[in-house]
């Protein structure tokens, strides 16, 4: 087997002594591609912290490749109005030459915003330069939080394409978290589906069978994904104590009453 | 060298001097100010100013470096409260703040011995800059700009953008810590001047200023510095000849900058 960019074995962070992330094992390879999904409040952005080492675990371990250099996608580039911020001294204070930076910002497709300010950039092109951002590194392994927030419905399925293209050209691993179920399930590789724990894993359209994948996001939606007919391996019991603190989650999705959760 | 005697010899020019050094540093600490909306955090150090010069007397220690120590244990104390997050960022600095300055009245009051020009402090005096003063200004200016220069790329980076700075190694805490202490020895060599009340608005005013102006982070700085130049010697001019306090003639002169320059950025504007 490949060596593991990251590997995590059963991470577990609490937010005041609740579970945020419970007991999560992930391996991420070169070339990978993993797409966290999950309702609102299921730790995804936590879990991802976690792997850019800015959120402290509190139990379980967590080993990156040594020498890792990783690209990350945040959600959003909220700037403040008072600071005046061009693209192009944006991109400089990765540290890398401003040729890089022009080579980076050609392949997400932004090179011509050079000289724009950030402050007049859309959403669309805001991801696109934080991609190029992240790309300027050379990473390793490319962690992108929600990167289709704020797009539309082409230049999401077009950002997609761009993620997918940039693991082949850089043979990178990426770990992204996304909303775009439909997007997702065609573009990646392997799908997590998170709430709190790891309710089911595995290839895009096996775990829209999965019994907790419906649960967690209601039969419509696992039915409109469904091309691919899956058996699990171990039965699902109520586990109301994971999600009890996470209201978001309830009102989110109507029908979910906590995750259930196998005890292998 | 008796001309550099001469002018240092003249309080008005030891003023200016003083003034400009100031400035120099209240530039970029006051674009960071404003790019972290840390307004009232300032008034909260400065605030706390009166109690280290209180505290100076008390453990006979000079009084700049007693404002300097006063000023970061309770910025690292603000820190370390917010986290804990029991109480809004603003109402913790609005107790401290109030409460701060009425700890080093009280405590003033109770030291009938020593004689302090109350009204200077709290507002600023002409008068007051010594040569001694001077070497304070601008030794604190020098440590300030070589630690700004030394720390720019990471100081910018986390205020762009905390999160994608730490995953790219910069220390942000560290460096948090490091624009504290720098925000504490500005109070400190700034009060005489200013006065503990209007330094804040040192900082703020002339970075608002050249933000209507700029285009980058660095363009910014160096605009904040002309305006804040512009404030000291207008500031104090006025002072000198129509006998006005002198942290208030700064203050009056930066917010007519400030006016001007939002006022004709329209005009071409529209």
């Amino acid at each position: 087997m490949a060596e593991a960019l990251v590997e995590l074995r059963r991470v577990t962070v609490n937010f005041d002594s609740r579970p945020v992330v419970d007991h999560v094992d992930l391996r991420v390879q070169r070339g990978d591609i993993i797409t966290i999904i999950g309702p609102n409040g299921a730790g995804k952005t936590t879990l991802i912290k976690a792997i850019l080492g800015i959120q402290p675990i509190s139990d379980g371990a967590l080993t990156m490749a040594p020498g890792l250099t990783i690209g990350y996608v945040p959600q959003h580039l909220t700037l403040e109005t008072t600071l005046p911020l061009s693209v192009k001294r944006f991109m400089l204070l990765s540290g890398r030459s401003l040729q890089e930076c022009r080579e980076a910002l050609g392949t997400t497709g932004v090179a011509h915003l050079l000289d724009a300010s950030v402050h007049h950039l859309s959403g669309g092109e805001k991801q696109r330069l934080l991609l190029a951002r992240a790309l300027a590194r050379r990473p390793d392994l490319l962690v992108l939080d929600e990167p289709a927030q704020g797009v539309d419905i082409n230049g999401q399925a077009a950002l997609y394409d761009l993620i997918r293209s940039l693991r082949d050209e850089l043979h990178c691993g990426v770990i992204m978290i996304s909303h775009d179920l439909h997007l997702v399930m065609a573009a990646t590789d392997k799908v997590i589906c998170l709430n709190q724990h790891v309710c089911c894993s595995g290839y895009p359209a096996d775990i829209s069978h999965d019994p907790a994948f419906i649960e967690t996001f209601g039969r419509p939606v696992a039915e409109s994904l469904a091309v691919y007919h899956h058996r699990h391996n171990h039965s699902h019991d109520l586990h109301g104590d994971v999600v009890s603190g996470e209201e978001g989650a309830h009102s989110e999705d109507g029908d979910h009453r906590g995750c259930s959760h196998a005890h292998h | 060298m008796p001309i550099i005697d001469a002018i240092l010899g003249d309080f008005f020019w030891r003023a200016l001097i003083g003034g400009l050094g100031v400035a120099l540093v209240a530039g970029p600490l006051g674009c960071f100010v404003v790019w972290r909306r840390m307004a009232y955090f300032g008034d909260t150090l400065a605030h706390s100013a009166l109690l280290g010069i209180a505290l100076s007397f008390l453990i006979s220690v000079p009084i700049n470096l007693g404002v300097i120590i006063t000023c970061v244990v309770l910025a690292v104390a603000l820190v370390l409260f917010s986290r804990s997050k029991t109480l809004a960022t603003d109402t913790l600095l609005g107790i401290l703040a109030h409460s701060a300055l009425a700890i080093g009245l009280v405590t003033l009051s109770f030291m009938p011995d020593i004689r302090i020009d109350l009204t200077g402090l709290l507002f600023g005096d002409l008068l007051a800059m010594s040569r001694h003063d001077l070497i304070w200004i601008y030794g604190g200016a020098a440590l300030i700009l070589g630690l700004l220069t030394m720390l720019w790329r990471g100081l910018l980076m986390s205020t762009i953008h905390e999160e994608l700075a730490r995953v790219e190694g910069v220390p942000v805490e560290r460096l948090r810590l490091a624009l504290m202490l720098m925000f504490s020895i500005v109070i400190a060599v700034a009060m005489k001047i200013v006065g503990v009340l209007l330094i804040t608005a040192l900082l703020i005013i002339p970075a608002a200023t050249a933000r209507r102006l700029a285009h980058n982070p660095e363009h910014m700085v160096g605009l904040a510095i002309v305006f804040g130049f512009v404030a000291v010697s207008g500031g104090l001019t006025l002072s000198w000849h129509l006998d006005t306090p002198a942290g208030p003639s700064v203050v009056v002169t930066a917010f007519s900058v400030f006016l001007l320059v939002y006022g004709s950025a329209r005009q071409t504007q529209s």
